[in-house]
C-alpha cells in the first residue's frame, strides 16, 4: 500500500481532513496527528508534506514511495480542489469536506494513485452536484 | 410521528451551521462543551425514522469523528440505515460513515453483504463506485469471498470508471481471501495490457503485491517490461520501475534487460519524479551495469546544481542515493560530489545535513580520519547542539566500527574522545564511556595515554556539574584507578577523585570514584614504603628487592625475578637514588591540599612519594571520605569505610609509618605484604569478554537446576491476579448497576483518550505546535547570520582537507604501527552490529494461490469451503493467460542460452517453462502434464485466445529474460 493517509493541518495544528486507507483506532489516529507535526519520518511511515499559504498537506507514505511522485500527487489534489471551488482556501476545505473526501476517493484506492486527470476526478462530484 | 420528523428536520442542525458553531467555540474555547451538546443532539436526530433527519445526523457524526475524533462506532447501525436510502446523497454519506468507522470488530458489517451486491451490480456507474470504494477499505474476509463473483464481473465492465475501481479493490479482496486469486487473476493481469487505456490502477496492485513477494510475480515480467516501454504516464512508469526494482535481484538476465529503457528514461524525461525513479532503481539493482550507473551518478550532480531553485527535495534524495551508492562500495560517486556533500553540512535543512553527515562518514579511511574527524569535531562545537550530537555520534560509530579498524593511532583517538566529552552540547556520555573501557581493556598500548586523557578529565571541576559527563567521568576514575601506574602524579589524581564537587555525582559513580581512590591510595603506600625500603635495605647493603610494581602487571603470573624484571628495577632504583638526597621539606612548601582542588602542578622530577606527601594525602582521605561513611548509599558507605580502614589498618601495623625517618622494622613488613597482597589484587589484568562466554562454562553434574520460578506460583499465585481481568470484572458490575449503561459507555472512551492524550502531550510536548513564541524559538536553533561564516569556513576547510585527503587513498605517513587490539575469536563485533535480517517473505497463503496459479505448481491445493462458482475454470483460464504473455516481444530476441524448449511440451510453455525450469527442475515434469491437460480440456472463454496465439507463436519463442 503505498498511500497510507492524508491529512490536511493549518498552521495551529488543527487538523482540516484526515483520510486514512487503512484502519486505525481513534487513540492511534489522535496520536498520529499529534505527533505529525514536527516528523518526517514517523515509525514506518514516511511523511512527504507540503505548503499552501496556511494549510499543510501531508501524505503518509510507505518507506519505498517516491516522493517527488508524491509531491506532484499533492499538487494535482490542489490544482482539482482549485478547479472545483474556484481558488480554494481553507474554508472551502472545512465547509465542503465530503467534497474533498470525494476526490480523494476518486484518486486513490487501496492507496495506489488510480487516476490522475482532473476532470475524470470531478465527474462523480458533479453527479452529486445534480442528485442534490 | 410524521409531524414530529418533520419538526426535526425543520430545525435540525446541518453540517454547516455545526461548523459555524464550532469555529464560533474555537474563539470562546467552549468547544468541548459544545462538541458534547452537538452529540447529543446527533444522538436523538440519528433516531429518527426520516431518513434525511439520519443522515444529517450520521453526516455531522462522521465529521465530528473525522476531525474531532468523536467515536461513532455505536451508530454503525445507523451507517448502514443510511446506506440502503436510495438517494445517493444520502448513501453517500453511509458509505462515507462505513469506511471511515467500520473494521474487523463491527458486528453489523455481516448485515451489510446484500446491500454492498446490490450497489455492485447498480446501474448507476457512480454507486458501484461507492461501493467498491467503501470495499476497499472494508472488506473482511466474509465480504470479500461473497463478492468476488461480482467484483470479477466488473473486472471487465466497459465503464472505465468503474474498472480500475474494481481493479484497484482487489488488492483487498486478494489480501482477505486469497481464493478470489484463482478466479480473478486472469482479468486483472488482461487490466495489464495495451489495449487498456489505462494500466495505472492494476499496475498499482502489481506494484503492491509485488513488493510483498517478488518471487511469485517474475512470470509476469514480460508484460510489465512492455509497459516500462511504451508507457507514456508517469505515474505508470514509476510504479512499473519499482516493480522491477523488486524483480530484478532475483533475475540477472531481467536486470541486463531492462538498463537499456531506463537509461533512455533517464535521457528522454524531463519528471522530475521519474527521474528520481529511475536512478534509484539504478543505485539499488542495477549497479552491475557501469554506464547506467554512470549515467545515473551523472543526473544525480544534476540535482545538485543551483539551477534546480535551490530545492531542498531533490537534494535531500540526490544525498540519498549517493548514500546508497556508498553502502555498495561505490564510493566514488560520493567522492565525485564531495564538493556539494561537504557544503551541504551547512545547509539550512536539516535532513539535509544529516545525510551529508552521513556521507562525510561514508568517506573516512585509515588514511584521513584524523583529518576529518579533527575538522567535524571544531565544527560540531559551532553546531546546534542536535547536529553537534548527530555529528559526535556517527563520528563514534565509524571510529569504533569493526573493531576501531580505522583508527591506527590509538594515542590520538583516546585524546579526541576527551576532546569531544568537552563540547558542552555532548550528549554521548554514554558511548563515550563505553569505548574508553573498551579500549582500555583492548589495546595495552595505549593505556599511559588513557590515563593522561582520564587525568584531565578528573581534575576538571567544571565538569563535574554536567550530569551528561558523568558517564564519561566513571570511565576516567576507573581507567586511572586500574591503572595509577601509568600516573605522572597519584597525589593529583587522588585530589581528583575526592574533590569536593563529587558529590553532585549519582551514588554509584561516586562509588566508582572511591573504589579508584583506594586503588591510588594502595598504590602510593605500597610506593612509599618499597622506597622506604629500598633506602634501608641500600643502607644494610643488602640486594635490592622487586617489588615488582608496575611490572607485575606485564608478568602477572610470574612470582621470580626475571632478568626483564630485574634490570627493571635498577632502573627504578636509578630514579629513587637522586630522590634520597632530598629532604622531605624541599616539597611542603607548594604541598597541597586544603581546599581539595588541584592547583599544585607538581612537576615530574619531584619525587612524589615523600613521607610528607603520604601524610597529607592520609589527611586528605580521612578529611574527604569520613563524612561518607555514614552516607546513606551503600555503595558509597561500604567503599569510603573499606578505605578508612585499610588506613587504620597501616597505621595500627606501621606506626613508623608516619615517622619521618628511619628503616622498617620487622613487623612493618607485615603491614608492608598486606600492601602487597592488595596490589596484587588489584594488578590482576581485566580483558575483555567474549558474549558467548557463560556458554562454554559447563555446568557440573553435581548442580541441581530448579524448574524457572516454577514454585514462585504457589507461593504469590493470588496475587498474581491479572489486573484487566479485575477491571473488567469491575466492569461489569458497573454496568449492572447502572441501567444508563450505553450513555456511560459512550463517555467513557472519549474521556479515556482525552487523557491519553494529555499524557501524550505531556510526554512529548516538545513535538506539539503549540503557541506562536515557539516558532520564533524555532528559528534560533540555527545559527546566528555572522556565526554562518564560521560554519562555511568549517565547511571549506573540510573540503581543503578531504581534497588533500580523499583523493591520495593511501597517505602512509604514520610512523606508528597500530597496536595490537585485542579481537575475541567470535567476533564480537558481529553481535552489536546487530544483523539485519531480509524482509521475511511472506510465505502467505496469497503468495502461494499466485505461485499456483503463475508456476502452475499445483501441489498446494487451497482449501475453500464455499468456492464460487467458475472457481476451477477460472484457474486454468488464468494459466494459459499467463503462457500467453510471451508473445508481445516478438521474435528479436533469440535464445542466448542453451535452455531448450523441452520437447512434447507445447512451444506455449517452454517459453515459460524455462523461466521456472531453473528454479524447479522437478515440477515441470507435472506442470507439462497438467497443462496438456488443460489444452485438452480448453475452456469456452480462453480457449479460442489461446489457439490464436499459438498460432501466432514461431517455432523460437522469444523470452523476455534473455
Amino acid at each position: 500500500m503505498g498511500i497510507r493517509f492524508i491529512l490536511l493541518v493549518n498552521k495551529q495544528g488543527q487538523t482540516r481532513l484526515a483520510q486514512y486507507f487503512e484502519y486505525l483506532t481513534l487513540e492511534q489516529r489522535r496520536a498520529l496527528e499529534g505527533e505529525i507535526c514536527s516528523f518526517v519520518e514517523h515509525r514506518n511511515y514516511k511523511v512527504v508534506y507540503r505548503r499552501y499559504a496556511s494549510l499543510f498537506f501531508l501524505v503518509g507514505v510507505d518507506d519505498d514511495e517516491n516522493e517527488l511522485a508524491i509531491l506532484e500527487f499533492i499538487h494535482l489534489l490542489v490544482e482539482t480542489m482549485d478547479r472545483h471551488f474556484g481558488n480554494v482556501c481553507e474554508l472551502d476545505i472545512m465547509f465542503h469536506l465530503e467534497k474533498v473526501h470525494f476526490m480523494l476517493e476518486e484518486m486513490v484506492m487501496n492507496g495506489c494513485v488510480v487516476e490522475t486527470s482532473k476532470s475524470n476526478i470531478l465527474t462523480p462530484i458533479q453527479f452529486l452536484d445534480k442528485a442534490t | 410521528m410524521a409531524g414530529s420528523s418533520i419538526m426535526e428536520s425543520l430545525f435540525q442542525r446541518s453540517l454547516e451551521d455545526l461548523i459555524k458553531g464550532l469555529r464560533l467555540q474555537l474563539m470562546g474555547g467552549g468547544e468541548s462543551k459544545f462538541i458534547a451538546k452537538s452529540m447529543e443532539e446527533i444522538r436523538r436526530e440519528i433516531k429518527s425514522t426520516d431518513i434525511q433527519t439520519k443522515s444529517t445526523a450520521l453526516e455531522k457524526l462522521t465529521y465530528l469523528n473525522s476531525i474531532h475524533a468523536i467515536d461513532m462506532s455505536w451508530a454503525s447501525f445507523h451507517v448502514v440505515e443510511v446506506m440502503s436510502s436510495n438517494k445517493f446523497a444520502q448513501k453517500k454519506i453511509g458509505y462515507l460513515a462505513a469506511s471511515q468507522s467500520f473494521n474487523e470488530s463491527t458486528d453489523v458489517i455481516l448485515l451489510i453483504t446484500n446491500q454492498l451486491r446490490k450497489d455492485l451490480t447498480s446501474t448507476n456507474q457512480f454507486e458501484v463506485g461507492l461501493a467498491l470504494e467503501c470495499l476497499s477499505v472494508i472488506a473482511t474476509t466474509d465480504l470479500a469471498r461473497d463478492l468476488t463473483p461480482e467484483i470479477f464481473t466488473l473486472l471487465s465492465s466497459t465503464k472505465i470508471f468503474v474498472k480500475k475501481k474494481a481493479v484497484a479493490v482487489i488488492l483487498r479482496v486478494f489480501s482477505k481471501y486469497p481464493d478470489a486469486v484463482r478466479v480473478s487473476f486472469k482479468r486483472l493481469v488482461e487490466n495489464l495490457e495495451s489495449s487498456n487505456s489505462d494500466p495505472a490502477a492494476a499496475i498499482g496492485v502489481f506494484c503492491e503485491l509485488t513488493s510483498r513477494d517478488p518471487r511469485s510475480y517474475l512470470p509476469l515480467a514480460p508484460e510489465f517490461y512492455r509497459i516500462l516501454v511504451d508507457s507514456k504516464n508517469n505515474w505508470v512508469l514509476i510504479k512499473v520501475l519499482k516493480i522491477f526494482s523488486e524483480l530484478a535481484p532475483l533475475e540477472p538476465r531481467l536486470a541486463k534487460r531492462i538498463v537499456d529503457p531506463i537509461s533512455e528514461h533517464m535521457i528522454r524525461t524531463a519528471s522530475k519524479s521519474l527521474m528520481f525513479e529511475c536512478i534509484r532503481t539504478v543505485v539499488t539493482c542495477l549497479t552491475d551495469y557501469e554506464t547506467v550507473l554512470k549515467l545515473a551518478v551523472e543526473k544525480i550532480s544534476e540535482f545538485f546544481l543551483s539551477d534546480n531553485d535551490d530545492d531542498p527535495n531533490l537534494k535531500y534524495l540526490g544525498l540519498q542515493a549517493l548514500s546508497i551508492l556508498a553502502s555498495k562500495e561505490h564510493l566514488w560517486a560520493v567522492v565525485e560530489n564531495k564538493e556539494f556533500v561537504i557544503k551541504s553540512l551547512s545547509d539550512m535543512d536539516p535532513n539535509i545535513k544529516f545525510e551529508s553527515l552521513r556521507l562525510v562518514m561514508e568517506m573516512v579511511s585509515e588514511s584521513n580520519v584524523a583529518e576529518i574527524t579533527h575538522v567535524l569535531v571544531g565544527y560540531a562545537l559551532k553546531s546546534d547542539p542536535e547536529f553537534c550530537n548527530e555529528i559526535l555520534g556517527s563520528i563514534l560509530l565509524t571510529c569504533s566500527r569493526n573493531v576501531y579498524q580505522v583508527i591506527v593511532d590509538f594515542d590520538w583517538y583516546v585524546s579526541l574522545l576527551g576532546e569531544m566529552s568537552r563540547n558542552p552540547h555532548c550528549q554521548k556520555g554514554e558511548e563515550i564511556e563505553r569505548q574508553l573501557v573498551d579500549i582500555c581493556l583492548r589495546v595495552r598500548e595505549v593505556r599511559p595515554e588513557l590515563v593522561r586523557v582520564a587525568r584531565d578529565l578528573l581534575i576538571d571541576p567544571a565538569l563535574l556539574s554536567n550530569p551528561y559527563m558523568h558517564r564519561i567521568l566513571r570511565a576516567a576514575a576507573w581507567v586511572s584507578g586500574e591503572h595509577v601506574e601509568f600516573s605522572r602524579n597519584p597525589f593529583e589524581l587522588m585530589e581528583a577523585l575526592l574533590q569536593p564537587r563529587t558529590h553532585l555525582l549519582p551514588p554509584l559513580i561516586r562509588a566508582v570514584y572511591i573504589q579508584s581512590a583506594f586503588k591510588v591510595l594502595v598504590f602510593c603506600l605500597q610506593s612509599y614504603l618499597v622506597q622506604k625500603e629500598v633506602i634501608s635495605s641500600s643502607l644494610d647493603d643488602l640486594a635490592p628487592r622487586g617489588f615488582g610494581l608496575h611490572f607485575d602487571r606485564n608478568f602477572p603470573e610470574s612470582s621470580e625475578l626475571s632478568k626483564q624484571e630485574a634490570s627493571a628495577d635498577c632502573e627504578q632504583d636509578g630514579d629513587f637514588n637522586p630522590r634520597l638526597k632530598r629532604t622531605a621539606e624541599d616539597y611542603t612548601g607548594d604541598r597541597i591540599v586544603a581546599n581539595g582542588q588541584t592547583s599544585s602542578s607538581v612537576s615530574l622530577e619531584n619525587d612524589p612519594f615523600t613521607h610528607e606527601s603520604i601524610v597529607n594525602l592520609l589527611h586528605l582521605i580521612k578529611r574527604a571520605l569520613g563524612p561518607l561513611s555514614g552516607s546513606d548509599e551503600v555503595e558509597v558507605q561500604e567503599r569510603a569505610r573499606s578505605v578508612l580502614g585499610l588506613i587504620d589498618l597501616m597505621e595500627q601495623e606501621i606506626p613508623g609509618l608516619l615517622v619521618r625517618e628511619g628503616s622498617l622494622k620487622g613487623e612493618e613488613l607485615q603491614g608492608l605484604k598486606v600492601l602487597d597482597l592488595i596490589q596484587h589484587s588489584f594488578s590482576k589484568e581485566l580483558g575483555p569478554v567474549s558474549l558467548s562466554a557463560q556458554e562454554r562454562v559447563l555446568v557440573p553434574d553435581t548442580l541441581l537446576l530448579k524448574e524457572n520460578l516454577a514454585e514462585l506460583d504457589t507461593v504469590c499465585g493470588d496475587i498474581l491476579l491479572s489486573p484487566s481481568s479485575t477491571f473488567s470484572l469491575g466492569n461489569i458490575l458497573f454496568g449492572e448497576k447502572n441501567n444508563t449503561l450505553q450513555k456511560e459507555k459512550e463517555s467513557e472512551p472519549s474521556t479515556e483518550s482525552t487523557s491519553l492524550l494529555a499524557e501524550h502531550r505531556k510526554r512529548h510536548g516538545l513535538y506539539y505546535l503549540s503557541s506562536t513564541d515557539k516558532n520564533g524559538s524555532g528559528s534560533n536553533d540555527y545559527p546566528p547570520v555572522n556565526e554562518m561564516n564560521n560554519l562555511i569556513d568549517g565547511a571549506q576547510d573540510l573540503l581543503k582537507l578531504t581534497a588533500q585527503s580523499v583523493d591520495s587513498k593511501k597517505k602512509s605517513s604514520y610512523s606508528k604501527r597500530r597496536p595490537m587490539v585485542v579481537r575475541l575469536d567470535d567476533g564480537d563485533e558481529e553481535a552489536g552490529l546487530a544483523v539485519e535480517k531480509t524482509k521475511d517473505s511472506k510465505d502467505d497463503s496469497l503468495s502461494g494461490v499466485v505461485r499456483d496459479i503463475l508456476l502452475g505448481d499445483e501441489t498446494k491445493p487451497m482449501s475453500s469451503q464455499s468456492k464460487p462458482s467458475g472457481k476451477s475454470s477460472g484457474k486454468r483460464r488464468v494459466k494459459e493467460v499467463t503462457l500467453n504473455i510471451g508473445h508481445p516481444s516478438q521474435s528479436k530476441e533469440t535464445l542466448g542460452e542453451v535452455e531448450i524448449p523441452r520437447q512434447g511440451s507445447s512451444n506455449v510453455h517452454s517459453s515459460h517453462g524455462k523461466e521456472r525450469h531453473r528454479r524447479s527442475k522437478k515440477k515441470d515434469g507435472d506442470k507439462d502434464e497438467s497443462s496438456r491437460k488443460d489444452k485438452q480440456m480448453g475452456h469456452r472463454r480462453g480457449r479460442s485466445k489461446n489457439q490464436q496465439s499459438a498460432d501466432i507463436q514461431t517455432p523460437a519463442i522469444p523470452d523476455y529474460l534473455l
